[in-house]
């Protein structure tokens, strides 16, 4: 987040300055191999892509504005829902919590850098050419895929060589994930301080370990079936063919065994996020810390039985959907205890609601209506109503947007301070909160009961009883989009200059990482602290 | 411009007062559509029971967690304590969870069962998906027809919108629905052509997908006489919001007579009823374009000229001014690697027809025309 992490604020006695010599300008940013350097840059580049994908999506809400076809081709459409769900997934929220443990890992840990440096600025600059094969894909002929983020064979054998370039970015960035997790559960693993226990790491560090071990156990598997459609459209394979003795549902099953876990690293570094902050302004400790890291490596572990969720239509026997069904049911428990912590840390605590904290009750709150939607669609029967309708496309936005994203925005109110050296416009940052919240729910709430109602997902037009809450969720999308330039601008704002940080930035904030200057040095804990 | 912007406040304030103004008339905006077979009436309370359940918790939790939020704030005074650890709670919200899943797990399993017998059904029906149509199959009554979606184009596209205002079944409806009789038990088996479809009533709770080269089955029994309405469920590529299901539900003596007249009908309409028959070109021209208005212009589009880099015109288009044989080859056969799909299921007047319409259409100018007995010649 911050462009100048100056030489001149070294803060004597952390390191010496023998370390600072580093290339400036472009090159440096090219060549780095400095943790906090290789977070800006993850984060920088999960803000572009969050923008691009975002447009998209307005692209498609401008298209269901009203009943009719008033701006795309179905065609194009299709196009707009693959390629904003495909961005968003890949490109703005998992590179925006890869930025956030290259920061704050090392930091929080009391580690000079990344096990791995020099990995970590591959990991990093494999990204961006990722993004230039998603984003260019628009211009081929045929356009971008249009087979929905998830892909399904054999639509997507269908597809023109959009699809081939979706693949390979999907590899490239699978590459870049698995090289990440690999550097993040090394770094953990080996390069804590001394005294700092596993069971004494922030929760934060706790969630990401987990969430490494997710990437490294699943990339592999989505890489499998994406080379399997690359092979069926290609080179003559019959993986997904039926007519050649292949299996469409297959893809499916491996998908989702990617797909589930999936979503669990998308949200597992968040709620690692919504544990640091909540202590933090409530000034007092996190409630029931044990049970938390438990919680965490359960839902990891149920996130592998429980795929065959999203497929309860394509006819499996009784016995696999109610296998699959108590499996998902089963998953409210961890997730319920979680909520319950939080809450109960909050409890008789002495509560002060800055942006950081905003965000994370907000999260908790909202977050919570996407689990439980979640638990409405774990009930079989109840799922094959509403699977492929709106309300699944609300459930999954009330837990990406307002569970990832929120605690994302939190995350970065929180630690900004940190990053720049200065204090973020608290005042504009409310309003970012409130406008956020606000627009979150005029957009997703009313898809709640078009998809009750009956509104397939991924359709560019509908019947005329939808059309009021279609117009509702266009202008609340709309509101939504614009609110988040409030934020680019909160940020550079944040970065040119304002209120002098101070090492502990937050009153209430625990941990390493507010045991050093702000902003933090380019170099820190080259001489490890203790940790009691 | 002012005109839209003041309809989108209208309805703006119009939704606020949503449980006045639909209460009163249109269909249920805010739920599940009104349940019409058992499995869609489970399902329903299913989902009212689990609301239920969820919204006790949901008080329960965030009115602590709003006692918290003012109560235990600084600004009031409320000074930190510093406990953080209790494991008799932890036990105790682990536990209770985990028992009111139990009671949300026992009804859905029996539902669940039941939604999977399909055994012994009165009426079977075959539904097919295709890029974008469903094709029925009566196995017993040895019915068949394609269902297409009968809205016209140009309420879709926006060149007749006051008639797409007074169509209140606006791309739910279709030429050809299914018919079957009240309180019969149909099972339905899918399966699909090219890609997978989903085949989905609301009103009977009934959603299965049709994958190619799998055969998958589901069933339901209507309560009630009446027409019910569904869509595709699955993204199935460009036209995935134009295929519509519409299952009429009518009396047994009704659905008799029904059965009748469509096998007359498709007796009538079979290539075999008069083999020898001379076609003009004006007759298969303009049979020809009812063919393309139901199966070539989703693609092709009603000016012939395809979507650019996509779909490839047919106006101009080198094969259809080309010799017929190959023509009639491809919409046969389709084209490998591309979406132009087999249409072999057509029948040969229709193929010809088809074929002669694209030739001397637009400004396909070729005057020549392509006969049943040329299509009959080249199928394999």
């Amino acid at each position: 987040m911050e462009a100048h992490a100056p030489d001149h604020l070294h803060g004597a006695g952390v390191h010496g300055d023998h370390h600072a010599h580093h290339p400036t300008g472009f090159m440096r940013w090219v060549t780095t191999t400095n943790h906090k350097d290789i977070g800006t840059l993850y984060l920088w580049f999960s803000f572009s892509m969050f923008i691009v994908g975002g447009i998209l999506a307005l692209l498609l809400r401008a298209e269901l504005f009203q009943p009719g076809l008033q701006l795309w081709e179905p065609h194009f459409f299709n196009q707009l829902t693959t390629m904003h769900g495909l961005i968003m997934v890949f490109g703005a929220i998992m590179p925006a919590f890869v930025g956030f443990a290259n920061w704050q890992v090392p930091l929080m840990i009391g580690a000079p850098d990344m096990a791995f440096a020099r990995m970590n600025n591959w990991s990093f600059w494999l990204l961006p050419p990722a993004a230039i094969l998603l984003v260019t894909s628009f211009f081929v002929p045929g356009g971008a895929t249009a087979a929905g983020w998830t892909i399904y064979a054999p639509l997507s054998t269908q597809m023109g060589p959009g699809m081939d370039l979706a693949i390979f970015a999907l590899h490239i960035m699978g590459a870049s994930s698995i090289m990440g997790s690999i550097n993040i559960i090394t770094t953990i693993l080996n390069m804590r301080a001394p005294g700092m226990t596993l069971m004494k790491m922030p929760l934060f560090v706790w969630t990401w370990l987990i969430t490494a071990y997710l990437l490294i156990a699943v990339m592999p598997v989505l890489a499998g079936a994406i080379t399997m459609l690359l092979t069926d459209r290609h080179f003559g394979t019959n993986f997904f063919n039926a007519a050649g003795g292949g299996d469409p549902v297959m893809f499916q099953h491996i998908f989702w065994f990617f797909g589930h876990p999936e979503v669990y690293i998308m949200i597992l570094p968040a709620f690692g996020i919504v544990s640091q902050i909540i202590p933090a302004f409530s000034r007092k400790p996190l409630f029931g810390y044990s049970s938390m890291v438990y919680a965490t490596s359960s839902i990891a572990i149920l996130s592998f039985i429980v795929w065959a969720h999203h497929m309860f239509t394509v006819g499996m026997s009784a016995a696999a959907q109610l296998f699959f069904m108590y499996a998902t049911m089963l998953i409210a428990v961890p997730t319920g205890v979680k909520v319950f912590n939080w809450i109960a840390t909050m409890w008789k605590g002495s509560l002060t609601f800055e942006t950081p904290m905003l965000f994370a009750i907000g999260f908790v709150f909202v977050f919570s209506m996407g689990g439980f939607t979640g638990l409405v669609l774990a009930i079989t029967p109840v799922d094959i109503q509403l699977q492929d309708t709106y309300y699944v496309v609300a459930h999954f936005h009330y837990v990406l947007v307002a569970g990832s994203l929120f605690a994302i925005f939190g995350g970065i109110y929180y630690w900004i301070p940190k990053w720049t050296g200065h204090m973020y416009d608290e005042k504009l940052g409310k309003v970012h909160f409130w406008l956020t919240m606000v627009f979150f729910n005029v957009t997703f709430f009313p898809m709640h009961f078009t998809g009750l109602a009956g509104m397939p997902r991924r359709i560019p037009d509908y019947s005329l009883q939808f059309a009021d809450f279609n117009l509702i969720s266009t202008v609340g999308a709309f509101g939504f989009g614009l609110t988040q330039l409030l934020f680019l601008y909160v940020v550079v704002k944040c970065i040119r200059g304002g209120a002098k940080a101070p090492d502990k930035s937050w009153e209430g904030a625990e941990g390493l990482e507010w045991t050093v200057p702000s902003p933090a040095p380019y170099h820190t804990f080259e001489t490890p602290p203790l940790v009691k | 411009m002012t005109s839209k912007l003041g309809r989108m406040f209208a309805t703006l304030a119009g939704s606020a007062g949503w449980s006045m103004a639909l209460a009163a008339d249109g269909p249920n905006q805010y739920n599940l559509q009104p349940p019409v077979s058992v499995i869609a009436e489970q399902i329903y309370d299913l989902h009212t029971l689990i609301m239920w359940i969820i919204f006790g918790i949901f008080v329960l939790v965030f009115g602590v967690m709003t006692i918290a939020i003012i109560k235990h704030r600084k600004s009031v005074g409320h000074p930190a304590q510093q406990f953080h650890e209790n494991t008799t709670v932890e036990i105790i919200w682990t536990v209770i969870p985990f028992i009111i899943l139990i009671g949300m797990a026992y009804p859905a399993t029996k539902t669940v069962i039941a939604m999977k017998d399909t055994s012994s059904p009165d009426v079977t029906i075959k539904a097919t998906g295709y890029q974008w149509k469903w094709s029925y199959d009566y196995l017993q009554e040895g019915v068949s027809f394609y269902s297409n979606l009968a809205t016209p184009r140009d309420q879709i596209d926006g060149h007749n919108v006051e008639a797409r205002k007074n169509n209140p079944n606006y791309l739910l409806e279709v030429d050809n629905p299914v018919v079957v009789p009240v309180g019969k038990k149909i099972r339905i088996i899918t399966t699909a052509n090219d890609v997978i479809h989903a085949w989905w009533v609301p009103a009977f709770g009934v959603k299965q997908d049709a994958i190619p080269g799998f055969v998958r089955d589901t069933w339901f029994r209507a309560d009630k006489v009446g027409t019910y309405r569904g869509q595709c469920a699955e993204l199935c590529g460009k036209d995935h919001g134009f295929m519509p299901i519409v299952v009429q539900v009518v009396e047994q003596d009704k659905y008799t007579q029904w059965v009748a007249e469509a096998k007359q009908k498709m007796s009538a309409a079979a290539p075999s009823a008069d083999p020898g028959k001379q076609w003009t070109l004006e007759e298969l021209h303009a049979q020809g374009a009812k063919v393309f208005g139901a199966n070539c212009v989703a693609c092709h589009q009603a000016t012939g000229m395809g979507v650019p880099g996509t779909f490839p015109a047919l106006a101009g288009s080198k094969v259809v001014t080309g010799p017929k044989e190959e023509q009639i080859g491809i919409v046969l056969n389709g084209k490998p690697g591309t979406a132009m799909a087999p249409f072999k299921h057509l029948s040969d007047v229709e193929i010809a027809s088809v074929v002669t319409y694209t030739r001397n259409n637009w400004t396909n100018k070729t005057g020549d025309i392509a006969t049943p007995a040329d299509v009959k010649a080249l199928r394999k």
